[in-house]
């Protein structure tokens, strides 16, 4: 008997008006899974991710989380199904602390077995700088506060949205260590990135996207390197 | 010596009336990023509430000011809820005509129904009531007004930077979109600030009331002076705004020395070589 999936999208497009920058994809997620979308510069795989929670475009196709239908659902409401969110670009609050702009989150969010301290757990720095203004942070340790406060909603489905851009490597490998270990906690995950090597290290399926469309599938230890770079340019 | 002493005394305790006056605007400047024209307008048609209210009843406008002050809060969330809402996150020019129409409906609003004359509420004894320190006489009235000016800031510091709610407004204001994606949302966040604002609108009102007169055109004299407190202390400080009321107050007593006339262009005189020297305030917060 198979499980339905987490999160079911099916002949979904996007479009900006008249340009549509994705294709009827379909795309699935289950529970403690983790799902990466791979592709090159405005391959279409962020504003898939912004258009299922009603964040851009306009969709069409069907989006459905444990059998909900996202398209009925604000964005906040569709946060408040249990969908977290990591932007691209952060959207912190800037001129608020790390601890409020991370409390915001726990107190929004579903309350449940990611606490405030899990997230000092993982991410030191931030207890240590948790009365900073999270405009006073490096890069780095804001992409840390932006994950640690999309985890403190404690989400099903966390939605991961290019969050090593600009990053320097050593801080990317102790984002990414964290990915795992929410997998570990049952959450499905999203992880879109430019980086392919990095976003195949952890994730147990992907998804290729060239030009809106999905171009390649499969699990990373299945399809050779070559392939992947194939169908990420296209040539 | 003594002269300029008692003036600068009496200068401080008038700038707790202009903090007062400029509390809801520096939350709704610095806090909510949006420009209430109205904001004077609103102060004055809080007093004439205090005065329909407190005249007929012969009640005190203090006790009548309390009454109200839950109503005000009222008020202020529905008008947030269902009109000034409407232009958020559409620019600065919405809200700016939809206040500007409030400020002339308020205004034309309280000459049909009150009259132009000039009113003033009697607030008893403590009008006129002093202590004489030294050479300084300080009244009881102007002090107690000072007094609930700091407490009303450290009210509002402390809902602000101290509990849930506070953080909540904060945050919206910080960045509307990206409170929608941690599930915050602006629309039932604002009316809870400009609820809190009217708060702070109606205690001013009370305290103008008894203070000064005041009559239904005066309302965008009262915003100026609270734009030039808020812009002084800086926005986003509330404390800010205190220090900038108490510049202003100041300036205003030594400038009605050399010349009635000057009472006013001493005001803004100061206002324009602190922007000159400090463009940002005194207090700033990003």
């Amino acid at each position: 008997m198979s499980v339905a999936p987490l999160l079911d999208v099916r002949g979904f497009s996007v479009f900006y008006d008249h340009f549509q920058a994705v294709h009827e994809v379909d795309v699935t997620v289950a529970a403690g899974e983790i799902v990466s979308i791979i592709g090159a510069n405005g391959a279409g795989k962020s504003s898939f991710l912004k258009a299922l929670v009603r964040q851009a475009g306009r969709s069409t196709g069907t989006a459905s989380f444990e059998g909900l239908d996202l398209s009925r659902y604000s964005t906040p409401e569709i946060v408040k199904l249990g969908v977290g969110l990591v932007p691209e670009g952060r959207k912190l609050f800037s001129s608020l602390t790390v601890r409020e702009n991370l409390w915001l989150g726990w107190e929004l969010g579903r309350q449940g077995a990611i606490t405030l301290d899990t997230v000092y757990e993982w991410f030191p720095v931030l207890s240590e700088r948790r009365n900073q203004r999270a405009r006073e942070l490096s890069g780095g340790q804001q992409q840390m506060v932006a994950l640690g406060r999309a985890l403190l909603t404690n989400p099903k489905l966390l939605l991961c949205d290019e969050i090593s851009l600009g990053l320097a490597p050593r801080v990317v490998n102790e984002l990414y260590a964290i990915i795992p270990a929410a997998r570990d906690r049952g959450l499905g995950i999203i992880v879109v990135e430019q980086d392919i090597s990095k976003s195949l290290s952890v994730a147990d399926r992907f998804y290729c996207f060239l030009e809106g469309e999905v171009s390649l599938t499969g699990r990373p230890r299945d399809v050779n390197r070559e392939s992947i770079m194939q169908h990420y340019f296209g040539s | 010596m003594q002269t300029i002493f008692n003036l600068l005394v009496q200068g401080v305790l008038i700038g707790g009336l202009y903090a007062l006056f400029a509390l809801g605007l520096s939350l709704s400047l610095g806090v909510m990023r949006f420009v209430n024209l109205a904001h004077g307008d609103f102060i004055v048609l809080a007093s004439f509430a205090v005065m329909a209210a407190a005249s007929p009843l012969g009640w005190s406008p203090f006790l009548v000011g309390l009454i109200l002050t839950p109503a005000a809060f009222g008020v202020g969330y529905l008008l947030q809820r269902y009109l000034l809402q409407r232009t958020v996150g559409k620019g600065i020019l919405p809200i700016l005509l939809v206040t500007f129409g409030l400020s002339i409906i308020i205004q034309n609003g309280l000459l049909e129904t009150f009259g132009p004359n000039t009113r003033k509420l009697s607030g008893g004894a403590i009008e006129i009531a002093a202590a004489r320190l030294g050479f300084i006489d300080i009244g009881y009235y102007p002090l107690a007004v000072f007094l609930v000016a700091v407490g009303l800031i450290a009210g509002l510091e402390f809902v602000l930077y101290r509990t849930a709610v506070g953080a909540r407004i904060r945050a919206v204001a910080d960045d509307p979109a990206a409170a929608d994606l941690i599930g915050l949302t602006s629309a039932r966040i604002y009316p809870i600030a400009m609820g809190i604002i009217a708060v702070t609108m109606m205690i001013s009102a009370t305290c103008m009331s008894v203070w000064t007169n005041f009559d239904p055109s005066i309302g965008p004299s009262r915003l100026l002076a609270a734009f030039e407190a808020v812009v002084l202390g800086g926005l986003g400080s509330l404390w800010g705004t205190l220090v900038g009321g108490i510049l202003i107050g100041v300036a205003q007593n030594f400038g009605s020395q050399i010349d009635a006339s000057w009472q006013v262009l001493a005001q803004h005189l100061v206002f324009l070589v602190a922007l000159v020297l400090r463009p940002n305030g005194l207090f700033a917060k990003g």
